[in-house]
């Protein structure tokens, strides 16, 4: 028993890729077949087709879903729309999240910094949904908002159930996510080159111009492939904070799925954000965002 | 708590299953003859309201069959969740006339016996045997409750009051009318050509040729950006009714009954364009797990005082008129509101919801099938 032990511990330290091999084979399986097979599933039933009077499944090849995505105008709008307001919110995020960042690295206090990490991640620990609900009641036409503009003399404005409620939404729910690699970008950038840019005479405007934003450049990026590739896949906040016209790629594919029954459309629909998250991962790590993950 | 309910789901089921066969088999025709002991468990997909404790719990008490709903909000997710799981996740269906044959036809739903539903017999003739649930004789459920499609205003601010459907076309109201989202909608934009364009020769509002589908989208596009939502769920629009972001839209009265009694200032009506509408059926699956309980649930839904209930409830009309003084007796002038025991004429006045299909009958099959109608929807939603 023993001999045996010692025989096979030998075996693996003579050929380290097979203790390699058996530490990676599980979770490598289960990424093989519960991650990619579905993937491969989704695209192959794009190609087939639903009766249109049951809706049951007909495995007849052909490309008319493809078809009907690249000729109807609706769909293409619906597909900018949600990729428009997927980057409107990246940019958002990235402008309202590099001081903040800049500042709990660089600035605040240890006790301070503790606080403001705290207050970043607090919203992440209640419900997703009753984040959503909650601007619901802000954006009303009879909500927080209009209170508080009416109370200092302002117009009432009429942000409920439109694009610009799911732009902000979107921005809101997802900035914790942009801020946390953003700071973590910044903090490692050592205060020593700081230190050298000023003694070499630059002001600060342009330390931070070619000093720290480059350095820092890969955290945005890195937290712009969260708040867009999640404002692309999302349906909930649309299709509760979006009005008549606020319709994600993410709602019909889930009205295909759920209402419809036409699983081909929505896999063939669903393959659109998979190709422009595949365009944006190239270029975000040609900026070196996955150094910075 | 959990663990003593799924214990007793347990015990139930392994009773059933161990000493009562099932729901005995009749002569030659393939239907039960007599109702079987209960299985303990009725899975049922419903729109809302169809299953309220009022009297699901009473129910529940007198057969042991405990009733798990999910709620739909519209006819083709009823169809896709009578199909999810292969079938047999639900027993039972509140399906509406658009959604039962496509049920039938698509081989999702049996055939039941309605002499084992006593009160099946006091039904008004024409929900006895309707062609949305009886397909050559064979009768796919049994009818439930109907009604209209109507128009819902807030009566502060939608003056002076409506007459007509032209209201949710109408520009006076930009930005606060809401209608359902659901494809079946063009209906109703056709039910109003019908009347305003009687050129373009509408006779059904659910068959229509080219040129009138055309008109009825092109009408439904102008609509689009008077719309602050499509309503998804009922919910959803008592919550835009509440707070004020719609005044007009197309409702069920179930919605109007909830507004009024949280004291939101709303009426509705059926315009004198005349109104879509449903009549209901309660079908059950062709791979039903508890069919005991499903037909204790048909006999239950049925009588007399459950389907007064009900009618109250959501605001809409028994199939079986002997409802119709116990609805008097629970809410005074309740059966002339919601058109109890209704003249043939009335009933014939609503457009029931049906699949529209290509072959609408005029030996060309030149009409819209219902993928044009989803394929439509989607694009004027945009």
């Amino acid at each position: 028993m023993r001999a045996a032990r010692l025989r096979t511990s030998g075996f693996f330290w003579r050929h380290r890729w097979a203790k390699a091999l058996l530490l990676l084979a599980p979770p490598l399986l289960a990424f093989a077949l519960v991650y990619l097979a579905a993937l491969v599933a989704l695209f192959v039933s794009s190609f087939w087709t639903v009766d249109p009077f049951t809706t049951e499944l007909k495995h007849i090849w052909n490309i008319d879903n493809y078809r009907t995505l690249w000729q109807s105008s609706a769909y293409r709008s619906i597909a900018l729309r949600t990729i428009g307001i997927a980057a409107a919110v990246t940019l958002t995020d990235a402008v309202l999240a590099f001081p903040f960042g800049y500042f709990m690295a660089r600035i605040a206090s240890g006790r301070s910094r503790t606080f403001l990490f705290i207050a970043v991640l607090l919203p992440l620990w209640s419900s997703y949904l009753i984040r959503v609900y909650i601007w619901r009641l802000i954006l009303n036409q009879d909500g927080v908002l209009n209170w508080f503009l009416g109370s200092v003399g302002l117009p009432p404005v009429h942000l409920a159930y439109t694009n610009w409620a799911v732009w902000i939404v979107f921005s809101y729910v997802w900035l914790p996510f942009m801020i946390l690699p953003v700071f973590g970008a910044l903090e490692r950038i050592p205060h020593s080159y700081i230190e050298a840019s000023r003694d070499l005479g630059a002001s600060g405007w342009s330390t931070f111009r070619r000093v720290v934003l480059p350095l820092a450049l890969p955290g945005v990026v890195a937290g712009s492939i969260f708040t867009f590739a999640l404002t692309l896949g999302d349906y909930v906040t649309p299709l509760l904070a979006g009005g008549a016209g606020s319709q994600f790629i993410g709602n019909v594919v889930y009205e295909s799925v759920g209402i419809s029954n036409n699983v081909p459309f929505a896999a063939a629909f669903a393959a659109v954000p998979l190709v422009v998250m595949a365009i944006y991962l190239t270029i975000a790590r040609r900026l070196g965002a996955f150094e910075a993950l | 708590m959990i663990r003593i309910k799924r214990a007793h789901v347990l015990i139930a089921a392994l009773a059933a299953a161990l000493c009562v066969p099932a729901a005995g088999v009749g002569a030659g025709n393939g239907l039960p003859s007599t109702i079987g002991k209960g299985e303990g468990q009725l899975n049922l997909v419903a729109w809302v309201g169809y299953a309220q404790p009022q009297w699901v719990k009473p129910f529940t008490k007198a057969t042991g069959c405990a009733v798990h709903a999910k709620y739909a909000g519209s006819s083709d997710e009823m169809v896709t969740l009578m199909r999810s799981g292969g079938g047999s996740q639900y027993d039972m269906v509140s399906a509406s006339g658009d959604a039962s044959l496509r049920l039938i036809y698509g081989g999702d739903v049996q055939p039941v016996n309605v002499n084992l539903i006593p009160d099946w017999k006091h039904f008004i003739p024409q929900l006895k045997s309707p062609s949305h649930n009886t397909v050559k004789g064979q009768h796919y459920g049994v009818s439930l409750q109907w009604g209209p499609n109507t128009l819902l205003y807030n009566t502060k601010k939608v003056k002076p009051a409506p007459k007509s459907w032209s209201a949710i076309y109408d520009s006076k109201y930009k930005g606060k009318v809401t209608v359902p989202d659901n494809p079946i909608q063009i209906a109703d934009a056709a039910l109003y050509l019908s009347k305003s364009q009687p050129s373009l020769g509408i006779k059904d509002p659910y068959e229509l040729n080219q040129k009138q589908f055309d008109a009825a989208v092109a009408l439904l596009k102008k609509q689009r950006p008077l719309i602050k939502k499509y309503w998804a769920t009922a919910a959803d629009q008592i919550d835009l009714f509440k707070n004020g972001e719609a005044v007009v839209g197309a409702t069920w009265p179930y919605q109007t009954n909830t507004l009024r009694a949280a004291k939101v200032p709303v009426k509705d009506l059926i315009p004198r364009e005349g109104a879509t509408g449903w009549a209901d059926t309660w079908m059950l699956s062709a791979k039903a797990k508890h069919p005991n309980c499903a037909y204790m649930w048909l006999k239950w839904i049925s009588t007399p005082k459950v389907q007064a209930q009900q009618a109250i409830y959501f605001g809409e009309t028994p199939a079986n008129p002997l409802a119709c003084p116990i609805m008097d007796q629970l809410a005074k002038g309740s059966a002339a509101q919601y058109h109890c025991g209704a003249s043939a004429a009335y009933f014939r006045s609503i457009k029931f919801w049906k699949t529209p299909i290509a072959d609408c009958g005029n030996g060309s099959k030149d009409c819209m099938d219902y993928t044009k109608w989803q394929q439509a929807w989607t694009q004027l939603k945009g």
